[in-house]
């Protein structure tokens, strides 16, 4: 049994670091594949064998599937010439968060942290994590839970229909909006519409601020009825 | 064996998954590392659901996959709309929200 | 109908009148709201003849009657009632007010009837003839607060008059000004006296003024004071006299309602009034007394030198009201009301033939440019002639006798007062002289062209219409005077309003013959001036010595001015000359506006050029306003600079919050 769990285990683990470290998505798709499979036998050990299966047939069949598809549309790698790469520093922090957060899962884990981790687990019957159980606890005790998730799928795929539809008739879809050499920060953007930039650095980044000493009228010393005067008025004598 | 173990298993792989999210940039890799913390999640609540004796764990985790496909649905949909309209498929430059 | 319903009907139909002009302005055509206003003010003066009536058929220990409509506040021991208060003198003034202000109403239908504004005019006139009457009629020093600042509105209203005008806008802020400064002076004067004596109605007050105070106890010395001050600058004594001369700038009628009849009498009858207070303060009473005698002595000397015809008149006023103030803080109250009466009269008249010349010289005030008008205006000739005897007091007209009474009352309580009593007649002097300088250069001499025009039959006009102040050129639409002039000799109603205050000024005398030939009015007045404390001695030789010196100065002043100004032409300017500094110095006024201006204007410009450039900016802006928002600005730029857009940075923050919480926990939980 141990044997399984770590041989299992070390597979898992590897397909998640192939997923973090592989250059070409592709791949991290195929290593997230091993990793999904690896995980489903893990859950055989835990005697959960339905959600074994749908871990299979699910995600590695269909999900992964649907990355597969997109990967291979998109493309992928890093392109060359990246406008900011993040340095050395900020990857090393990356990765100290990640490790950090790490060795306070394993203390809590082994340490006294949990104590109601009990080693055997309990006793449980020959139908324990079959499709049966499951069926019926979904459609008595989680009966609203399996329902809004029913939901969440329909929300989804409207909004799947929605992103990839297109507009209108038949027009050219890709629409450059970008110029061409990708520098999309810098593209100009129309005047008080309310984008971020503006609300961050002012009205005066897309068009001239309004000069102050224009606007500032002093309270006029001249009469406030001034005409001038007629040449041939002289006043009386 | 004991549950321990397993649970050892999810941390790495979630903060795998973690670190991974914090380092790739390209946006299909991101949402696989965030797949990576998700499944480490799975894997914790089968154990604990082992654990106990009950199955409620194993439908949380049902649910969570469902949650997972949906997100993944749209995040791809989201992904393959930013390539049709010629935007760089990259984490750093998709920046407008910044400020 | 009773005696006060009477008085409130006096009251009410000034107020209604006002109300029906303004609210139905757009409704009067032609001079409908003129002959409204004149009608209320009429209506007014009937009912105050039937109070009168009413008064006069009380018996002699019930002659004061008050009456209160409602509670105006009743509150922390503070009770203010609306409320009136009918007694002799306020009878005597609602007399006066009403009556000269009926004939004044009258006098403006017909002169400013080519005015674009005309129905405004009438509207603030009636107004003013309101405030004035509840200022005299009020039962509680609240009210008559009240009336006093109704009034100095009223004026600010009418000076103002001619909007467009800038010198007439100027003059107005500046009369206001000077008048709340006074109006600061009577309400605080006002807390002084209710600090002792609890009440505010003026029945009780006087009762229990020995009780509350003792003689010229610190606070009401002070009281009283502060209440002067409010005295002075309505009455325009010095030092708050200069906005007297610039108000000038309001339109005839404005000049001879209110700076002359009527509103410049407020500070007279605000002592006659509270004379109870002022005879058991007589620190303050004095100051009262000594200060009139100054304002007498330098609006005169002023008189002599200015040449704007109706700033001589001004000052003349300011002179005449320095006489009434003098004597009323000498508790000379019966002559000081009797010269009210007769100045109201015959100053009224000589600023309605005022207004007469100067329409006739096409808005020109300056008496350098006036010269002969005695054929081409006759009827305006008599009454100034008329209102100059009487203004210097020549004998048998009815200044002679009111300034003579005045005079020999003051004197008569002997002591320190002889020096008042020759100041009056060194005053009567300078008023001698510069009346007449007035009427002789005017009348006499080679006509100038306008008056020529007149001989012919028609009104010169100017070419284009100036301010005679400053010599700007003038529209002739709203704001400014309209293109025709107005002359008596014209105008029927100015003709009427004007022969009715000449009688008036020479018979008016007979209400007060010296030696107790007639008394009439001393006898009217006495029940309100019954508590006086000071007492006046019957001097009949005292008397007798009055009249004589009055009359030699009368006719004696007269003679040399004929002499100086008709019969030696270039006698006034060797005089001048001769005099230079002196000349200077009447001729700047005494420089009063100047030191006004080094100490009061220029200190209070510099503060709030102080307060703009410095506190504003550095404290208000700077660290209040400023530095609050920079602080937040500061705050939001440090939460912003989270914001970086990029997903992987926000990533990072998310799992180095989750490591922190966790962190958290586990150190609690070992």
């Amino acid at each position: 049994m141990a044997f399984f769990f770590f041989l299992f285990a070390i597979i898992a683990l590897a397909g998640a670091v192939g997923v973090v470290v592989l250059r070409n998505p592709f791949y991290c798709v195929l290593a997230l594949v091993v990793h999904l499979i690896a995980l489903a036998l893990l859950f055989l050990l835990l005697e959960a064998q339905f959600v074994a299966a749908a871990q299979i047939v699910v995600y590695a069949g269909a999900v992964m599937v649907l990355y597969v598809f997109v990967v291979a549309y998109v493309g992928g790698g890093d392109k060359p010439r990246p406008l900011w790469r993040a340095s050395a520093k900020q990857r090393a922090l990356a990765v100290g968060f990640g490790v950090a957060l790490f060795i306070e899962l394993a203390i809590a884990l082994l340490g006294t942290g949990l104590q109601a981790l009990s080693t055997h687990g309990a006793h449980v019957g020959l139908d324990y994590g079959s499709p049966g159980t499951i069926g019926a606890q979904l459609l008595t005790t989680y009966l609203f839970p399996f329902e809004v998730a029913s939901f969440l799928l329909l929300a989804a795929a409207v909004g799947a229909v929605a992103l990839a539809g297109r507009r209108g008739g038949l027009e050219d879809d890709d629409l450059p909006v970008a110029p061409e050499h990708g520098d999309f920060v810098a593209a100009p953007r129309s005047a008080a519409t309310g984008t971020m930039a503006e609300g961050v650095a002012g009205y005066g980044i897309t068009t001239p601020m309004p000069d102050p000493q224009q606007d500032d009228r002093e309270l006029r010393e001249t009469e406030p009825f001034e005409r001038p005067l007629p040449e041939t008025v002289e006043p009386p004598a | 064996m004991n549950v321990n173990w397993f649970l050892i298993v999810s941390a790495l792989i979630f903060c795998l998954g973690a670190v991974g999210v914090l380092v790739r940039r390209n946006p299909l890799v991101v949402l696989l590392c965030l797949e990576l913390m998700l499944n480490a999640g799975n894997l914790a609540l089968i154990g604990f659901s082992r654990m106990w004796g009950g199955t409620d764990g194993q439908i949380f985790a049902i649910v969570v996959m469902v949650v997972a496909a949906c997100e993944v649905t749209i995040g791809l949909g989201i992904v393959v709309a930013l390539f049709r309209r010629r935007l760089p498929i990259d984490v750093d430059e998709l920046r407008e929200l910044q400020g | 109908m009773s005696l006060t319903t009477s008085a409130w009907l006096v009251l009410a139909l000034p107020l209604a009148g006002m109300l029906v002009i303004a609210l139905g302005a757009r409704l009067w055509r032609g001079a409908v709201a003129g002959w409204l206003g004149t009608l209320a003010i009429a209506l007014a003066f009937v009912f105050a003849v039937i109070t009168f009536v009413k008064l006069q058929a009380r018996p002699e220990d019930a002659k004061v009657a008050t009456s209160s409509l409602w509670d105006l506040a009743n509150v922390a021991g503070v009770h203010i009632r609306l409320g009136i208060y009918v007694d002799p003198l306020s009878v005597l003034m609602i007399l006066v007010v009403s009556g000269v202000s009926a004939l004044i109403h009258l006098y403006s239908v017909g002169y400013m009837r080519s005015d674009a504004g005309y129905t405004r005019f009438f509207a603030y006139l009636n107004f003013f003839v309101f405030s004035m009457l509840l200022l005299v009629l009020a039962g509680n020093l609240v009210l008559l607060i009240v009336g006093w600042a109704f009034v100095g509105a009223a004026s600010y209203m009418l000076i103002s008059y001619w909007y467009r005008r800038t010198t007439a806008t100027k003059a107005g802020i500046k009369a206001f000004v000077i008048n709340v400064v006074g109006d600061v002076g009577l309400v605080l004067g006002t807390f002084f006296i209710f600090k002792h004596a609890h009440v505010l109605d003026y029945g009780p007050l006087f009762k229990s003024v020995h009780v509350a105070f003792s003689k010229n106890e610190s606070d009401l010395v002070i009281g009283m004071l502060l209440i002067l001050v409010g005295a002075f600058a309505k009455s325009a004594q010095i030092p708050f006299h200069t906005w007297l001369p610039d108000a000038m700038e309001g339109p005839t009628p404005v000049s001879s309602l209110i700076h002359a009849a009527t509103m410049v009498t407020a500070g007279v009858y605000l002592i006659g009034r509270l004379h109870p207070l002022f005879e058991w303060a007589p620190t303050a009473a004095d100051v009262g007394a000594i200060v009139g005698a100054l304002t007498l002595l330098v609006a005169g000397t002023i008189g002599l030198a200015v040449t704007d015809l109706k700033r001589v008149i001004a000052y003349s006023t300011m002179s005449q009201i320095g006489y009434m103030i003098m004597g009323v803080s000498s508790a000379a109250y019966v002559g000081a009301f009797f010269h009210l009466t007769t100045h109201a009269f015959f100053k009224a008249l000589l600023f309605m033939a005022a207004g007469s010349i100067i329409a006739a010289m096409g808005n020109e005030q300056s008496l350098d440019k006036m010269r002969g008008f005695k054929r081409a205006m006759p009827f305006t000739f008599w009454c100034f002639i008329i209102g100059g005897l009487a203004l210097s007091a020549f004998p048998l007209m009815s200044g002679f006798f009111s300034k003579d009474d005045l005079l020999y009352l003051i004197a008569d309580r002997g002591g320190w007062y002889w020096a008042l009593y020759v100041a009056g007649y060194v005053g009567s002097l300078f008023t001698v002289i510069y009346t007449w300088r007035l009427i002789f250069r005017a009348f006499w001499g080679e006509p100038v062209e306008q008056a020529l025009e007149l001989e012919h039959g028609h009104l010169w006009h100017a070419p284009h219409p100036f301010n005679p102040a400053n010599g700007e050129l003038e529209d002739t639409e709203v704001g400014f005077p309209g293109p025709d002039h107005h002359i008596a000799e014209q105008s029927w109603q100015m003709k009427a309003a004007m022969s009715v205050l000449a009688l008036l000024s020479i018979v008016a005398g007979v209400l007060e013959l010296p030696f107790n030939i007639t008394d009439a009015l001393g006898k009217f007045l006495e029940p309100t001036f019954a508590d006086s404390i000071v007492l006046h001695p019957e001097n009949n030789s005292l008397e007798a010595v009055g009249l004589v010196l009055s009359s030699i100065i009368a006719i004696g002043g007269i003679w040399a001015a004929h002499v100086i100004w008709v019969q030696r032409p270039g006698t006034s300017a060797r005089i001048l000359e001769r005099t230079r500094p002196l000349y200077e110095l009447f001729v700047n006024k005494w420089y009063f506006d100047e030191l006004i201006e080094l100490v009061v204007v220029r200190p209070f410009a510099w503060f709030g050029r102080w307060g703009r450039d410095t506190f504003e900016r550095i404290f208000v802006d700077g660290a209040l306003v400023g530095g609050t928002s920079g602080i937040v600005r500061a705050g939001s730029a440090a939460v912003r600079a989270l914001q970086t857009g990029l997903l992987r940075s926000y990533a990072g923050l998310v799992v180095a919050g989750l490591a922190a919480v966790v962190l958290y926990f586990l150190i609690r939980a070992a």
